[in-house]
């Protein structure tokens, strides 16, 4: 929507990256990494860096509010944010209490997007049942809004113990709260219901298929009598100098984690064909050169009344040098291209 | 026309709705209570659909469309669909959706487990190994060359072909199996789940 500022983000989810020789870099290598590119990206003028909260060896981003911390204090412009936080699998006291310290250290740069989480390693490591996971996301999103007001909570619930007239600290400047949704028509009512904004994780097919999604948004927001909020798109991809080397660099780790991801998450090994239609116009990844990213990225904020891309940006396997290139490459070239296009 | 209720409004069930509404079916949708709860999803989503009482929204129905989380199954009542035709979409994937006692059978398909706890309806298995996210999108007119195929499994052979029917109507190119056995293939880690194929090779791998 127009009267929303345009921001043009990233997101990781912290795959541990390669090294030249084509091995994987340790986990403590791996975090610093992605400090190294978290500052890289406020300086090349990303508005948004965000990390996806994981429990995977190969993606050992636990604890992401650390990691952003320690990004917000050498940086001064770049906003720092989850992308989800598991909400579900976490207490909504602890992620309000992290983010406002973050938003604390980082002077007001601070934002939260929760999610339930598509990869659902944390359920486990924390107790709690899968099958559990709408009412946690319901109880849980509850509470969290509850937080966001302000001043002393009461709360009841199922699945954490109630408080009473409690005091939540810090005290601290409110912070963007977002949902991410990743094809729940309930979950963009559940945003627009709580006040928060709406963040569409497209990872596969035609991102036009997400139009109602925003429309139903908006059209939420009417009937509940709040004001307007901001839609945002997450999608992955990878830049490079030029399309054939995005796309080349990038197909044989997307093929392999594809396929490894997909056995527990049902996806379908991919093709060149299913990959080809992925990248081109109808698909959900921006991997190619500026040009054609930043195309493509204007073309789904106009088609979506969206006012924010963050692109994931990252794949296990690929080197923290090349992700550095596509950060750069989209700091550079992307950005400016895409606040060019939205104004044309 | 074949009218529809289709069970559950949440990432697949409004998506069935929508494309059977263009196929020129009447489509009622609920969720397991108030249809108020679902009125503005409708409104937006499935403009034309109507939102209802599960139990209404059944009882005029030719054809059931059941996409409930599998998890909630256990607490479905088999009387609701007594006597109905019902095309079951959900998949048993335990890695996403948690462990489900009653789906822990290795040697049964979810689909047969489903059918045995529905036992006065009709279960045919259809739609669950294409993307919730390509169903709209993968609709091709008959005859398309890269029209999609998607099977379509049960014990009732006039059940089956209603159900074909309504898949070839939709705009894919339906593949029989003739039994809820044979539709094993069709779940999740199986040679077809989420794969786009045309008919000859669907019908070669399946087969």
């Amino acid at each position: 929507m127009t009267e929303f500022p345009l921001v043009l983000g990233l997101n990781t989810f912290g795959d541990v990256s390669f090294d030249d020789n084509g091995q994987p870099v340790s986990h403590a290598q791996a975090i610093r990494d992605v400090v190294a590119q978290g500052v890289l990206a406020d300086d090349v003028g990303v508005d948004f860096i965000g990390i996806g909260e994981h429990h995977t060896p190969d993606m050992p981003l636990s604890a992401a509010d650390v990691v952003l911390s320690a990004i917000a204090a050498r940086t001064s412009r770049v906003h720092v944010g989850s992308a989800v936080t598991v909400l579900s699998s976490d207490d909504p006291v602890r992620v309000f209490q992290r983010f406002s310290t973050l938003n604390a250290v980082s002077d007001g740069r601070a934002e939260v997007i929760l999610g339930r989480g598509s990869s659902v390693d944390s359920f486990p490591l924390f107790g709690y049942d899968l099958a559990d996971y709408e009412q946690l996301f319901e109880e849980k999103t509850h509470l969290f809004a509850e937080l966001v007001k302000g001043g002393p909570i009461t709360w009841n619930g199922t699945t954490r113990p109630a408080l009473k007239d409690q005091d939540v600290v810090p005290y601290t400047e409110p912070f963007p709260t977002w949902i991410g949704v990743g094809g729940s028509p309930q979950s963009v009512v559940r945003a627009a219901h709580y006040g928060f904004s709406l963040m569409l994780a497209i990872i596969g097919g035609h991102p036009a298929r997400f139009r109602p999604y925003a429309q139903l948004f908006h059209q939420a927001l009417e009937k509940f009598d709040a004001a307007p909020l901001p839609i945002g798109v997450h999608s992955p991809g990878h830049v490079a100098e030029t399309d054939e080397e995005a796309r080349e660099e990038f197909w044989p780790h997307y093929l392999e984690v594809i396929t490894r991801v997909g056995r527990s998450r049902g996806f379908a090994v991919p093709t060149t064909e299913s990959y080809a239609h992925e990248f081109g116009p109808h698909g959900a990844l921006y991997v190619g050169s500026p040009e054609t990213v930043a195309q493509k990225i204007a073309a789904n904020l106009k088609m979506l009344s969206a006012n924010r891309f963050d692109l994931k940006y990252g794949i296990g396997g690929l080197s923290h040098k090349a992700l550095m290139t596509t950060i750069e490459l989209y700091g550079t070239q992307v950005v400016p291209r895409v606040r060019e296009l939205m104004a044309e | 026309m074949t009218r529809l209720a289709v069970l559950g409004a949440g990432h697949v069930g409004p998506v069935i709705a929508r494309v059977a509404l263009d196929a020129g079916c009447p489509v009622s949708i609920a969720n397991s209570g108030d249809p108020a709860d679902i009125a503005l999803i409708t409104e937006v989503l499935i403009p034309g659909a109507e939102a209802r009482w599960a139990a209404d929204a059944v009882a005029d129905a030719d054809l059931v469309v059941l996409s409930i989380p599998l998890h909630r199954f256990a607490t479905f009542d088999p009387d609701l669909v007594t006597g109905k035709l019902v095309i079951d979409t959900m998949n048993y994937w335990p890695p996403t959706d948690g462990v489900v006692d009653m789906f822990e059978d290795p040697l049964r398909g979810s689909s047969e487990i489903v059918a045995d706890r529905l036992a006065g309806a009709t279960v045919v298995k259809s739609l669950n190994h294409i993307g919730y996210h390509e169903i709209d999108e993968d609709r091709r007119p008959p005859g398309a060359p890269d029209r999609r195929a998607l099977g379509v499994a049960g014990d009732d052979p006039t059940a089956v072909d209603l159900v074909a029917s309504l898949i070839d109507r939709v705009g894919y190119d339906p593949i029989r199996l003739g039994s809820l056995a044979a539709g094993r293939v069709l779940q999740p880690g199986g040679p077809v789940f989420g794969v786009r194929l045309a008919a000859p090779k669907f019908t070669e791998i399946v087969q």
